[in-house]
């Protein structure tokens, strides 16, 4: 016999044999379907928790991502007064010449804007609406990569002039717009009428929870003159030209508000840089474990369904305890009733896993319908599941498999 | 002793020499077979009887190739079972010996065919859909089921049972059948068919062995071994053999006679 005809002989004795085996779980249509549901419930959960995870992944991932592209924030530092911490932010110690040193001293650094924020009634159109007043520079928009919906961004001769113009967010433009155009409108802030030159593109919920999109921009030399009457800003919000100068822009940022703010060594500093990717790293190491948490849960499951095969398996070969016998006797080799029982216990958690998969698919499919939440089905989650599943049927039977080949036929037909 | 009468030239299909088998359950061992020596040439017909414990069936199980003697050696068909592999001995079973045996053994929710078909699923070289279905049928035929094909084993009858065994017994043409007690769990008019059967299979020239306790089914064979203790105390050539075809036929008369007075 040459290589070709053993290899043929192989593949028709295999397909027999999956024959039989298809047979006997079809003659238990009950406990096949119960024994593949513990691997259909592991495939399906860990398929819909990865996906899960994965949507809460792409989720962050955006929100950082829609901070801007290498963002530094620094910000005033906090008072205490008496123990209490009054927030970022609330001590009165950065200025606009601490913004001006920066821009020409840090070479980095690619876009600039300080910022003042306060919140007050916006009133137009016969309407009132309260929003947060941002003063902010031009790279505002360049900073948070953001775009104008329509009309364009204040320049930097508005900053100089302390120009009343705006630029409005979609929320409030809506709120006090309605379906106007409000481009050319007025906005009266503190009594004080703004031009409206631009609306800004939605960008929906910030990390924080709150709604990016309902606010009105306006030169942050207007603001503080004359909406906050401050002489500080809240925080300078800094561009950085590539991410691998990140660091590097953040201790020369340090070293220069240090020297400026007058601190000796023995001091803190007086403000605080948060540098955005340090936020999306912690923020990826979150969701990593989230992901990975999910999936050990669906792991477990997979493990339980794999343990509960074999047990059917184990089983069912003491129930056929004549079965074998009779086809030991009628000169069965000890391989073949191997295969036998093996391919039972693979089509199980095979055919288990390929409905686990669709099921899995179908929860994703429910969490996307009933929630604004979209998890991400990866194709490797998919191939990944049905390989364990495979890999399940082949270990949790080989054991079963390998004692119904190992009967002994007399004892087996005497068996009752 | 020893009864090869006819064509003692003619090499036997079995040879046993100085067969023994221990068993050993706990402590205690037991000798089941102490020392068999036995010829049997093809198209013979003989009966093994004995009392349970006579060792009977452990002989049967060596014949079978289901079991090994401890000593002695066991020639079927000229080929030495001791020096066989497992594998060698399961193709020995599926080409050779066609098995019946006293509870059918039939596989359950399965139909007669398919329990035909199955020694087949085993041979090599493969065999193939078509052939399996048409062999199993012919089998089938020469046991008077054909029409039967369908039914699972639960929707026949003990007699129709065993002939589906049977069947599957001969549906790869093996040159011995083994038969283990095969009427013992059938009626007297059934009894009397499959040993017509067996007579019948016997007469076209396969070779049978059978055990039984029953004097009156061991008075259908052409030979009559007896076992004691796990030795043959009696070897001889059956001269009264009951014909079971003759007898049938007388059964059916006295029946017929019975229901018209």
């Amino acid at each position: 016999m040459n290589f070709l005809m053993v290899m043929r002989l192989v593949l028709l004795q295999s397909w027999q044999t999956a024959h039989v085996a298809l047979r006997a779980l079809r003659r238990n249509k009950l406990r096949t379907s119960l024994t593949a549901l513990g691997i259909i419930i592991g495939v399906a959960s860990v398929v819909a928790m990865v996906a899960v995870g994965n949507g809460a992944r792409a989720r962050i991932e955006s929100q950082v991502a829609s901070l801007g592209q290498n963002l530094l924030n620094i910000f005033a530092g906090s008072t205490r007064t008496g123990g209490v911490f009054a927030g970022l932010g609330s001590a009165s110690a950065l200025t606009l010449g601490d913004a001006e040193a920066i821009r020409r001293e840090v070479p980095d650094v690619v876009a600039i804007s300080p910022e003042v924020t306060t919140s007050a009634q916006a009133i137009a159109n016969g309407r009132n609406w309260q929003t947060s007043i941002v003063g902010e520079s031009p790279d505002f928009l360049k900073i948070r990569d953001w775009k104008l919906a329509s009309g364009s961004m204040f320049s930097d001769r508005d900053v100089r002039t302390t120009a009343k113009v705006a630029v409005i967010g979609p929320k409030t433009a809506t709120e006090l717009f309605g379906p106007l155009d409000p481009l050319g409108q007025t906005v009266r802030v503190k009594g004080i009428p703004f031009v409206i030159t631009g609306v800004l593109e939605s960008k929906g919920a910030g990390l924080n929870g709150q709604n990016q999109d309902d606010r009105l921009i306006i030169p942050y030399t207007t603001a503080m003159k004359r909406i906050t009457g401050d002489r500080y800003v809240r925080s300078i919000n800094v561009q950085v030209v590539s991410s691998e100068r990140m660091t590097a822009a953040q201790d020369q940022i340090t070293s220069l508000l240090r020297q400026r703010h007058r601190l000796t060594a023995d001091k803190d500093n007086d403000f605080n840089i948060f540098n955005q990717k340090e936020i999306a790293d912690t923020a990826n190491i979150v969701t990593s474990v989230i992901t990975l948490l999910l999936g050990s849960i669906g792991s477990i499951s997979l493990l339980v369904g794999g343990i509960g095969i074999m047990n059917i398996m184990l089983v069912s070969v003491t129930e056929r305890t004549r079965e074998i016998g009779i086809r030991i006797a009628v000169g069965a080799q000890a391989s073949a009733i191997q295969l036998q029982f093996l391919i039972e216990a693979m089509i199980l958690s095979v055919l288990g896993g390929f409905v686990g998969i669709l099921i899995g698919l179908g929860v994703a499919r429910l969490v996307q319908a009933l929630s604004d939440f979209k998890p991400i089905v990866s194709l490797g989650s998919i191939l990944l599941a049905f390989g364990v599943s495979f890999a399940i049927g082949v270990f949790f039977g080989f054991y079963p498999a390998q004692k119904a080949a190992a009967l002994d036929p007399i004892d087996a037909l005497r068996y009752e | 002793m020893n009864a090869v009468a006819e064509g003692s030239n003619v090499a036997p299909v079995i040879e046993l020499r100085g067969v023994t088998k221990t068993y050993h359950s706990g402590e205690v061992e037991v000798h089941a077979v102490r020392g068999v020596s036995l010829d049997i040439v093809r198209g013979d017909f003989v009966a093994v009887m004995g009392a349970s414990g006579s060792g009977k069936s452990t002989l049967m199980n060596i014949l079978g190739c289901l079991d090994q003697p401890t000593k002695g050696a066991y020639r079927l068909d000229g080929r030495n079972t001791k020096e066989l592999s497992r594998n060698a001995l399961a193709s020995l079973r599926n080409k050779k010996l066609g098995f019946v045996f006293q509870s059918f053994n039939l596989l359950a929710r399965t139909s007669a065919l398919e329990n035909v078909e199955l020694p087949m699923l085993y041979s090599v070289p493969v065999v193939s859909y078509r052939e399996r279905r048409q062999r199993a049928m012919r089998a089938l035929e020469r046991v008077g089921l054909a029409d039967r094909r369908g039914h699972l084993p639960n929707q026949l009858s003990g007699g129709q049972q065993q002939r589906v065994a049977i069947a599957r017994a001969l549906v790869n043409e093996p040159e011995l059948l083994l038969a283990d007690e095969p009427t013992g769990n059938l009626d007297t008019r059934t009894s009397i068919e499959i040993m017509g059967l067996f007579q019948d299979l016997n007469d076209a020239g396969l070779t049978v062995v059978m055990v039984t306790h029953e004097l009156d089914i061991a008075a259908y064979c052409k030979r009559i071994v007896i076992m004691r203790d796990g030795l043959v105390i009696s070897d001889e050539r059956n001269d009264k053999r009951r014909i079971a075809s003759q007898e049938r036929a007388a059964l059916d008369q006295a029946e017929q006679k019975a229901q018209l007075a």
